[in-house]
């Protein structure tokens, strides 16, 4: 295996890709090692032209923020034929159009009663809490990867006024839909689980649902929008989405 | 069709098949029998498809009654099963009738115990698999592990008449000093690797479907090398080093990770480290992607030898005069006989 020397951090996109083993079944191409929309655009052309074009011997891909997994079968192909066609389709892909990403708007109540660390946040930042919600609800949030349970989106472009460091105990019972803030990274519980984000809202819509046609509702590559709705529009959305 | 009722459960049984595939990319983790081996022999042997779903217990087993008649074998951790207080022998077919009680004690050596029913464990497909998931409350039985009173359905399948078995050398061991083969990487350039490959780790008490923890030398970072990287997908056998030094290896129920991983232990070994225990101590053994590639070749090679196999012709002579003495067989031989 070769592993070519890249220049560090500054240069965020590595010239070639780095390819590297995880395990007998599992090959890593390494675009970079930082969090950067110009990686993730990279990681994005190449997952969307490998899913319309598998190649032979390969199970599952598997897009991350700097890097793509690709799961084989070690009875069909291996990394000896793989990294060369791997390699081209990487720089072929210069001509490529990316496909615009799908944009997704979610619904979610900001209140104290759902949010429970929303004034928490607030009072931190020195912000009312109406100004979080402005702030929070402004970007367009790229889906970088989903992982952590079904359908979690790790999410970029947290505006830094909202930075806030996680719980110093984790709760045990976070419920489904909640949306929370920890550091630098924003995100939805997709599944009632312990956890130490700060909470500020909650989303009524599933993000998972195993017995939905597309359980994930969200997918790497998308942008995450939020809509702050009322009480009432939230309760009314939750009845529907049951 | 209904097959067994649980009357004890035991710790923690789940229903699993082969797992969950392609949807890692959506944080589903694969699942599925942690000692795969050990679950395809006993579908082997009841006549199933490799993609039926069979139980799989932990440590312990628990009783059940069969609601049919149907061949079952386990496999695994040798856990004493007797049928209706009879001994009978693990990785082997028996064929149970309606009202037989099936008991399942505790663990002598290894952890991880599978039954499988003719037909496969029937519980609804959920993304595509019948494997209990039960951080996200899916698959199995309810997203859960089995209870008091449940009732199990199987699906349709042959019924052997004679009972078959697997010949006794090919029965794995659990020893508890275990050597588990690994490849270097994706963060190999991370660790100090002489530590990693020589010294031996101690199996500690946290060790589940996700991972296990391992306790030893801690293993040393290499000077200016972060504590952490960006999150990136984890796959089964992958061992993170966390900033203390002790390794954890994931297994089937995680999909993403922020620790560095130094080496990702084989998917042939996998198995084997399913069976580890706490207190076991584990040594990993550094190899090549193309030896790593050439036992997954063989062990594939193999039982598809197995599959081919004459298990019945090899039972009659593995099983030799102690299998004649086996009373259930005994019972099961004149019933076959006054039928015919």
């Amino acid at each position: 295996m070769n592993r070519t020397q890249n220049p560090p951090k500054e240069y965020p996109l590595y010239d070639t890709p780095e390819f590297r083993l995880a395990g007998d079944r599992g090959l890593l191409m390494a675009f970079g090692e930082t969090i950067d929309p110009g990686i993730n655009a990279r990681i994005r052309a190449m997952a969307s032209h490998l899913s319309r074009e598998l190649p032979q011997g390969v199970e599952e891909i598997i897009p991350t923020y700097c890097s793509l997994i690709l799961v084989y079968d070690p009875a069909e192909t291996c990394p000896d034929i793989l990294i060369p066609e791997l390699t081209a389709m990487n720089d072929g892909l210069d001509d490529e159009s990316l496909p615009e990403p799908e944009v997704v708007e979610l619904p979610v109540c900001y209140h104290p009663d759902l949010g429970p660390d929303l004034l928490h946040v607030a009072e931190v930042h020195g912000l009312t809490p109406e100004a979080v919600v402005d702030i929070h609800t402004k970007p367009l949030y790229p889906v970088y990867m989903i992982g952590f349970t079904p359908g979690f989106p790790y999410l970029g472009g947290l505006d830094e006024r909202l930075h806030t460091g996680r719980l110093s105990s984790p709760r045990t019972h976070v419920p489904a839909g909640s949306v929370g803030i920890a550091n630098n990274q924003t995100g939805i519980y997709p599944i009632a689980s312990p956890g130490g984000w700060q909470l500020i809202g909650q989303c009524p819509v599933k993000l998972f649902d195993p017995d939905r046609e597309n359980p994930i509702l969200l997918k790497a590559g998308s942008l995450l929008k939020f809509r702050a709705v009322s009480m009432d529009e939230f309760v009314s959305l939750k009845e529907e989405n049951r | 069709m209904k097959a067994l009722k649980i009357i004890s459960p035991g710790p923690f049984t789940t229903v699993q098949d082969r797992g969950r595939f392609g949807l890692q990319q959506f944080g589903v983790p694969p699942c599925g029998m942690l000692d795969r081996h050990a679950g395809d022999i006993a579908n082997l042997l009841v006549g199933n498809d490799p993609d039926a779903a069979v139980l799989e217990f932990t440590f312990m087993g628990g009783q059940m009654e069969a609601l049919d008649t149907f061949c079952l074998a386990v496999t695994g951790a040798d856990m004493g099963m007797t049928i209706n207080s009879t001994p009978c022998a693990a990785w082997s077919t028996h064929r149970v009738t309606p009202g037989d009680r099936i008991h399942l004690g505790g663990a002598a050596t290894g952890c991880r115990t599978y039954l499988a029913v003719s037909g496969g464990i029937d519980v609804p497909l959920v993304m595509g698999s019948r494997s209990t998931y039960t951080g996200a409350r899916i698959g199995g039985m309810d997203g859960g592990i089995l209870k008091a009173g449940d009732i199990l359905a199987r699906g349709k399948g042959r019924l052997s008449d004679i009972p078959e078995a697997i010949p006794e050398d090919l029965i794995p061991a659990y020893p508890s000093e275990i050597v588990l083969r690994a490849i270097p990487g994706p963060q190999d350039n991370f660790f100090d690797l002489d530590t990693f490959f020589n010294v031996p780790f101690t199996v500690t008490d946290k060790a589940n479907r996700m991972g296990y923890r391992l306790q030893g030398e801690a293993v040393t970072r290499k000077p200016g090398m972060p504590k952490s990287i960006i999150s990136e997908p984890s796959l089964p056998g992958g061992v993170q080093v966390p900033e203390d030094g002790q390794p954890i290896i994931l297994l089937a129920e995680q999909t993403v990770g922020g620790y560095a991983k130094a080496a990702t232990v084989i998917s042939s070994d996998i198995p084997r480290l399913a069976q580890a225990v706490p207190g076991n101590r584990i040594r990993f053994e550094s190899v090549s992607l193309e030896t790593a590639h050439e036992i997954y070749m063989q062990q594939t090679n193999a039982f598809e030898k197995l599959k081919k196999m004459d298990l019945q012709a090899k039972t009659w002579a593995a099983m030799g005069k102690a299998f004649f003495d086996d009373p259930v067989f005994c019972q099961r031989i004149e019933k076959y006989m006054l039928q015919v």
